[in-house]
């Protein structure tokens, strides 16, 4: 056989993985072979597809139907009915939620509809350890035609008009970044690779990495060539132990083809990429930090200027930019500037990866483009608010951002929209909570988190966060006092303006934009002591409606500390001395008489 | 292989096309050729099997793109399997019946490339679809 009749792709993204993708993959190599259609049938596995919720995903190609939730033991199915006699199995189709509407093709999905894929344009496309398959999807050619056909200048110059915006979160101008650090004097000069995401719930870099990663080292390639470094490096956290080995397997079947290393293309440019890893330190993800990262010191932020283009790795001239910008590149080379920059809004062209996270139905990776509003992406991508709840915000930014409400659900998101409204665009974390989260927790959970990363280097920052944070467990635990919220308010504007890098800069964001959209639920927490949502459990009292009670015992039951007490058929009272607020009883009653706080 | 210039990577990617051509990716291109191919019990029975890789070869052969080969279900002429349809954009789908390997080289060549189709082979749709 000159060639398949049919593929495969069966998702090898982590989210997959973490579901038995790779069991699955094994069971359809078994049995395809079983059934001698090894020579017709290629299995693939690619990288993420973005819709995680779904996973493991299997599509199968050229007939373009789409399998959610494959578990090996519905291979067999799959190979005997679809394979074997081209019959769809209906019951592992995606159901649409509010409908209930099976739908084959992926396009169709309401997911996937509003999606316009440049920087994942690969990922579930192409098997990312294979270099022809990325090669096939003309991989490289931007490269080839940079080195063969564009100057230095002629490359920052189409960066530039194309207006792309670094991904990472601050949204400064890519082709700048490049010029500047051209322009910078020294022979020697470096294009780095910030592939530290940290944010709690981002992980678009990892799935680009993991999905595409010849897409980052042919753009790395460009960059290189453009601010005319000879070394690059990757800077990655060792917990991505998948987009370690797919960037090392990819880096070493670029060298074999001649794509890195000597006179690539021919041409008296040589670039070699290496890979350095990270401990995982959430400062890192800054430029400076991350440059005293590669060069084995403490990964502590160091004052700007001198930017890292004037002076960076060992003091020489260094470009860091992040992964999906780099991404972007290739596709902004090969179709031009003027295609890309027709994409998005004004000031931000093309469009951003976001890991739709929280209370929605559909958790996943989606690419959109710039200027698309948070309901589109949350009502229509997401699918709504999981289990039939409320929307009450979307935390953008991590914890440098802050949160957005239904108010601002039509703001066209851009960096400077998402600004607007008290936000940020960050690195793409996007979580959603429904009227069951208590904002006041949310923003405990942001502080603990830079609280315990900040590396301690400046004062507002180490001790500032601490004290933030202590205020905040003060107010959770009910022994705030309305003083203690101004100081919190007050010391929040001295660590933004006193920090010494973007960590501290931004770290009080989630408190003073809870604060300034749930101003009444501190106020809550602190006057009548009560969380009313019920999510702080030192808060919480637990107490039964003698109307509903019936008698039945379930909740005594169930009680680990046994502090309900009442005779079958009477009425049930809860000793508050001794309840642990667990709400195990809440649970158990299925005569509402259990009262949640 | 070192690649030097970009005819080699052309070259290498024009190989390697072969592996990814099944997938779709992007904008379709409106003039796509495709061919339905029965793989019911009563057309695997009849050899359907070896028709569908002679096509998908054949195809492969003659460098022909735009084509998607789809295995599909019963379409209800089991006296005529295996059967092939072809559906060429902007005309009324074409229904072969009694396609053994050789006749599909044959489609393959006359009606997809030249766009001829094989009048003898034409078997007659005898109901509408909903």
């Amino acid at each position: 056989m000159s060639s398949f009749r049919m593929n495969v792709m069966v998702c090898g993204g982590t989210g997959c993985m973490a579901s038995d993708s790779n069991e699955v993959i094994q069971s359809f190599e078994k049995l395809i072979k079983e059934h001698g259609y090894s020579e017709e049938i290629q299995i693939v596995k690619t990288g993420c597809f973005g819709f995680c919720e779904q996973g493991p995903i299997v599509k199968i190609e050229p007939d373009n139907i789409f399998y959610v939730r494959v578990h090996p033991k519905d291979v067999e199915e799959i190979v005997k009915e679809h394979i074997i006699k081209g019959r769809k199995v209906e019951r592992l189709l995606y159901q649409e939620p509010i409908k209930r509407e099976r739908i084959e093709q992926h396009k169709k999905m309401p997911f996937y509809k509003k999606q316009l894929r440049i920087a994942l344009r690969n990922c579930g496309l192409i098997n990312p350890e294979d270099i022809y398959e990325y090669i096939a999807f003309e991989g490289y050619e931007a490269l080839g035609k940079v080195l063969t056909s564009m100057s230095p200048m002629e490359v920052i110059e189409t960066v530039k008009k194309a207006g792309l915006r670094g991904r990472g979160g601050g949204g400064f101008p890519t082709g700048l970044k490049w010029e500047y650090t051209r322009k910078s004097e020294g022979t020697t000069k470096y294009m780095i690779c910030n592939a530290d995401e940290g944010d709690p719930g981002a992980f678009m870099d990892r799935s680009i990495l993991e999905g595409d990663p010849h897409s980052v080292i042919e753009a790395m390639v460009i960059g290189g060539y453009a601010i005319g470094a000879q070394e690059g490096i990757v800077y990655i956290r060792a917990e991505y132990p998948l987009a370690i080995e797919r960037l090392n397997i990819a880096i070493s079947e670029a060298r074999k083809l001649g794509l890195l290393g000597e006179n690539i293309f021919g041409s008296d440019f040589s670039f070699d990429i290496r890979l350095k890893y990270g401990a995982g330190a959430f400062v890192c993800g800054e430029e400076t930090a991350l440059i005293n990262s590669v060069e084995g010191k403490r990964g502590e932020p160091r004052n700007k200027p001198p930017y890292p283009a004037q002076k960076g790795y060992w003091d020489r001239p260094t470009c860091v930019n992040n992964v999906e910008t780099f991404a972007n590149i290739p596709p902004i080379i090969l179709k031009g500037s003027e295609w890309f920059s027709s994409i998005g809004t004004e000031k931000s062209k093309g469009t951003k990866v976001f890991a739709l996270a929280g209370k929605v139905n559909n958790v996943g990776l989606v690419e959109v483009p710039m200027g698309t509003t948070l309901r589109e992406i949350i009502y229509d991508i997401g699918g709504g608010i999981l289990g039939g709840h409320k929307f009450k915000a979307v935390q953008t930014g991590g914890p440098s951002g802050g949160v957005i409400t239904e108010k601002d659900l039509d703001t066209p998101i851009d960096y400077e929209h998402l600004m607007e409204i008290g936000s940020m665009m960050g690195s793409g974390g996007m979580i959603v909570m429904d009227e069951t989260n208590c904002m006041v927790n949310i923003s405990k959970f942001y502080l603990e988190f830079t609280m315990d990363e900040s590396c301690g280097r400046c004062t507002p920052c180490r001790i500032g966060t601490k004290r933030l944070y202590e205020f905040l467990k003060k107010i959770t635990d009910g022994k705030a006092t309305m003083e203690d919220l101004d100081a919190l308010k007050q010391l929040a504007y001295m660590v933004k303006d006193g920090s010494l890098c973007g960590l501290g800069q931004t770290a009080p964001n989630p408190v003073l934009s809870t604060i300034k959209y749930f101003g009444d639920e501190y106020i809550a927490h602190i006057k009548d002591k009560h969380c009313p949502t019920g999510e702080c459990k030192a808060l919480a009292k637990y107490s039964i409606d003698p109307e509903n009670c019936v008698g039945c015992t379930a909740c005594a039951k169930v009680c680990p500390v046994d502090c309900i007490s009442g005779k079958v058929k009477e009425t049930h009272v809860i000793d508050q001395s001794k309840c642990i607020k667990c709400g195990a009883c809440f649970t158990a009653c299925k005569f509402n008489a259990v009262i949640k706080p | 292989m070192q690649i030097k210039s970009i005819e080699e990577l052309k070259k290498i990617r024009e190989k390697s096309m072969k592996k990814v051509n099944l997938r779709e990716h992007g904008e379709v291109s409106g003039d796509q050729v495709e061919v339905l191919v029965g793989m019911a019990t009563c057309g695997i029975a009849s050899g359907a099997r070896e028709t569908l890789n002679a096509i998908v070869d054949e195809i492969s052969k003659e460098h022909i793109e735009n084509v998607k080969v789809i295995q599909v279900g019963c379409i209800g002429h089991c006296h005529s399997e295996p059967i092939v349809q072809i559906n060429v954009p902007g005309q009324k789908p074409i229904l072969y019946g009694k396609v053994d390997d050789e006749k599909g080289r044959e489609i393959v060549k006359k009606h997809i490339k030249n766009g001829e189709p094989l009048k003898e082979s034409i078997i007659e749709d005898t109901f509408d679809r909903a």
